[in-house]
């Protein structure tokens, strides 16, 4: 239901990306969301100002995720404090050069970005702020693809207001 | 100047595990005060770890991690001794690095 909720959204926000493609030119379009720029030791804006999973994501580079059992997202079922929810993505596939971690109903999607040198392993644990309830989204990026895992995590006391 | 992070190194074999704990806030500039004042975002943005003067591992966070930022992950090689360093960088522009030797 969730995943279908973000394919709709995320449909609905390429169109609107096309139609303005055809205003804006298409010079100034590749510069925004050019994937190579994102760890220039620059912050990508774009991605953490991001309202929704699919904003961020463009604001990555991304387009579109493939759900992929090859990617594990370690998350409680049930955080009884928001304010730190530990979460831990981890994948065995080889060439993995980013993961992401984001909680589509946060005021802001995108928590964290970690980018996997080579001899790094494609693992990260942290810990994140959940305002409530929500499917947290572990993303992985082997070669030009997005790879996908979800997990709902029930929240018993927010942690972003106050 | 900030607090220091607390770091360990740990080499069993042929990976380094690294785990690292900044002090840090982590405003997310959602709070508001008792007088209703919104506080200002006020979050690290970017952590770079460093072996051997190469980057073994690179972060950004945005607002939504959790204060007190705890980071682990692994790479392969490392002997005990050598050193390790962890920088961070915020978005008022306050930054920290402190070092490690693998044990």
């Amino acid at each position: 239901m969730q995943h279908d909720a973000v394919k709709r959204e995320k449909s609905v926000s390429r169109r609107q990306v096309l139609r303005l493609a055809s205003a804006v030119s298409l010079g100034l379009m590749s510069g925004l969301i050019k994937p190579s720029e994102v760890f220039a030791a620059e912050w990508p804006n774009k991605a953490f100002d991001a309202k929704n999973v699919a904003d961020a994501l463009r604001g990555l580079g991304g387009e579109t995720f493939v759900e992929s059992k090859d990617v594990e997202l370690n998350a409680p079922d049930i955080a009884e404090n928001g304010a730190v929810v530990p979460v831990g993505i981890s994948t065995k596939l080889p060439g993995v050069s980013t993961l992401a971690i984001l909680v589509e109903k946060n005021p802001l999607a995108l928590s964290g970005v970690f980018s996997i040198p080579a001899g790094t392993e494609a693992a990260v644990n942290t810990r994140i702020k959940m305002s409530g309830t929500s499917v947290v989204y572990a993303l992985v990026k082997v070669d030009k693809q997005w790879l996908m895992a979800s997990k709902e995590v029930k929240v018993t006391l927010g942690g972003c207001g106050g | 100047m900030a607090d220091p992070m607390r770091l360990r190194a740990m080499n069993n074999g042929e990976h380094t595990e690294i785990k690292i704990l900044m002090r840090h806030d982590m405003e997310t500039g959602q709070r508001k005060e008792a007088d209703g004042k919104l506080v200002p975002a006020h979050f690290i943005q970017h952590v770079e770890v460093k072996w051997q003067d190469k980057v073994v591992f690179d972060a950004m966070f945005g607002t939504s991690i959790a204060k007190d930022p705890y980071l682990a992950f692994k790479f392969k090689g490392g002997k005990k001794g050598e050193l390790v360093k962890v920088s961070w960088r915020d978005n008022k522009g306050e930054s920290r690095s402190d070092e490690v030797a693998i044990a």
